[in-house]
């Protein structure tokens, strides 16, 4: 079993084929939606996460090229450097996943790399310079 | 209750009698017990804050060289300092940025840089004259080797701020974070509950010469901060609704410590300092003791628009800080995600290291030399100028 990370693109004209569908259907993979933004007749994107065995996955990719949804993998991850974080909140103002989330009651951050992105927003608003993105 | 004065008060602290808590401690005690018997059994609140202060620099002499220099332009570090004053003095202050690495690096970092012992490049230029005949210096200072070097904070501590929200279409860059498009998230920054002004609303003990914690080191409070504003709507409880008191701060950088000190980089806005701050309220009266329970329900601010570029920008709600806190406020029957700026999580730790310094008497309360104004003029800047004159 493998698990991937992938951005789905999807163009602003229709899409006639239900792609979560299919996967999950004719590949027998395990689909996690991440985030949504599809709207009628305009460009969207939707990031899953996708568990199966590596060839199912790879057929997957191949049906998701074929009916002309761009895709990209995510080779990145975003790495908090806790030690040197004061926990002022600044990067769960623009975390669009909810994957930093201050702690209620410590008022610690919390992060759930599962969730993240990699949108690289937190990146910049840190203003202690805390988040960096691995390659 | 019998008032208990600022002595009486120092006299338990130093027989190891006094009894202390924090801002967040209080509200609890006062549900339970209720003011009277906790104005009597309380003897010193701690209130405390961590948040970025943009009005924040530093005074440093750094002693005099061989043959001596009366510098008249000054760099740390690359970061311009002010030196238009006697011969080896410079003010450095927090937001000044770097003249070769820009928006990364500013005053605050140096600040930050010395306060962590590091040798930081100093390069200083003069005229040259009779008694200061070197015209260029270029060498390396740290904490042990100058002088002076002394916090001196025009405002700092603000009691209460805005909100900040954006209705436009695209991200704004501020002092107050990254505001997302059409109302994408509000941002607040603030203890709220544990705000040293907040908890001492008409600065009845909180005046200049009050010591309090800065930094990590033993500080005072030197006068009003800029734009101190005491005529500042407020609520029933005496709680202003949105900014108001400031307070000019001084401290010695020497004995102060990274942890409570560190540099902030706002994308595509500048440079900050995130400055700790501690102040001891002494519960004088009942009165004192209300104050101090103040809780973040009863704390109210205004969430402005950063989007609209004039200096009157419309109020969009008001709201408490338990509703800030909660991580969602609905505006315009949508629901938009919280977030704060300063942290809270350091401004209790600060809060419960004072206790500890008190309660370990190590830090003797002071009684104000003179209050700060409780009511004055907020003067605005308008452009005049000959091309400007209307008659």
């Amino acid at each position: 079993m493998k698990k991937i990370k992938v951005s789905l693109f999807y163009p602003a004209g229709d899409v006639s084929k239900p792609i979560t569908y299919h996967l999950v259907k004719d590949f027998d993979l395990v689909i996690n939606i991440l985030h949504a933004d599809i709207s009628l007749n305009k460009m969207g994107k939707l990031v899953l996460d996708i568990e199966g065995e590596e060839e199912n996955i790879e057929k997957g990719l191949k049906f998701i090229d074929e009916i002309g949804i761009k895709y990209k993998m995510f080779t990145k991850s975003i790495i908090w450097q806790e030690d040197d974080c004061v926990h002022c909140g600044a990067c769960t103002a623009v975390c669009p996943s909810n994957a930093l989330k201050m702690d209620k009651t410590e008022w610690n951050l919390t992060f759930e790399q599962e969730k993240c992105l990699v949108c690289e927003l937190c990146v910049k608003s840190c203003p202690l310079n805390v988040m960096c993105v691995s390659l | 209750m019998a008032y208990k004065s600022f002595d009486e008060i120092n006299e338990k602290i130093k027989s190891g009698k006094a009894v202390v808590v924090t801002a967040d401690e209080i509200v609890d005690i006062v549900e339970e017990k209720g003011i009277s018997k906790a104005a009597k059994e309380i003897d010193v609140v701690t209130t405390a804050t961590f948040g970025p202060m943009c009005s924040s620099g530093m005074f440093i002499n750094f002693g005099h060289s061989d043959p001596p220099i009366r510098m008249n332009k000054v760099w740390l570090n690359d970061v311009p300092a002010y030196a238009g004053i006697a011969a080896v003095d410079a003010y450095i202050g927090a937001t000044e940025l770097s003249e070769t690495k820009g928006m990364e690096y500013g005053g605050a970092h140096v600040i930050e840089d010395l306060i962590a012992g590091k040798d930081i490049k100093l390069y200083a230029e003069s005229y040259g004259t009779d008694c200061y005949p070197r015209k260029e210096i270029s060498t390396y200072i740290n904490k042990e080797n100058i002088n002076q070097a002394y916090m001196f904070n025009p405002r700092n501590a603000y009691q209460n701020y805005n909100a900040a929200t954006n209705s436009s279409d695209r991200i704004l860059y501020t002092y107050m974070g990254t505001l997302l498009p059409q109302y994408g998230n509000i941002t607040y920054s603030t203890s709220g509950q544990l705000s040293p002004l907040l908890n001492d609303p008409t600065y009845r003990t909180i005046g200049i010469g009050t010591r309090v914690f800065i930094g990590g080191a033993q500080g005072y409070v030197a006068w009003e901060g800029t734009q101190h504003n005491p005529g500042q709507t407020r609520g029933e409880n005496g709680v202003p609704v949105g900014s108001a008191g400031t307070l000019a701060l001084i401290g010695d950088i020497k004995m102060m410590d990274k942890r409570f000190i560190r540099a902030a980089v706002y994308e595509k806005y500048g440079i900050s300092m995130f400055v700790g701050i501690g102040i001891p309220i002494p519960i004088l009266d009942e009165e004192m003791l209300k104050f101090t329970a103040v809780k973040d329900s009863e704390i109210f601010t205004n969430i402005y628009d950063y989007s609209v570029p004039n200096r009157a920008r419309p109020v969009l709600k008001t709201v408490s800080y338990a509703e800030l806190r909660s991580g969602n406020i609905e505006l315009n029957g949508k629901s938009v995600s919280t977030a704060p700026m300063s942290s809270l999580k350091k401004a209790r730790e600060i809060a419960d290291i004072l206790k500890q310094q008190i309660i370990n008497g190590e830090f003797l309360l002071t009684q104000p030399v003179s209050a700060i104004p409780a009511a004055n003029k907020m003067n605005r800047l308008d452009v005049r100028g000959v091309e400007n004159e209307k008659d």
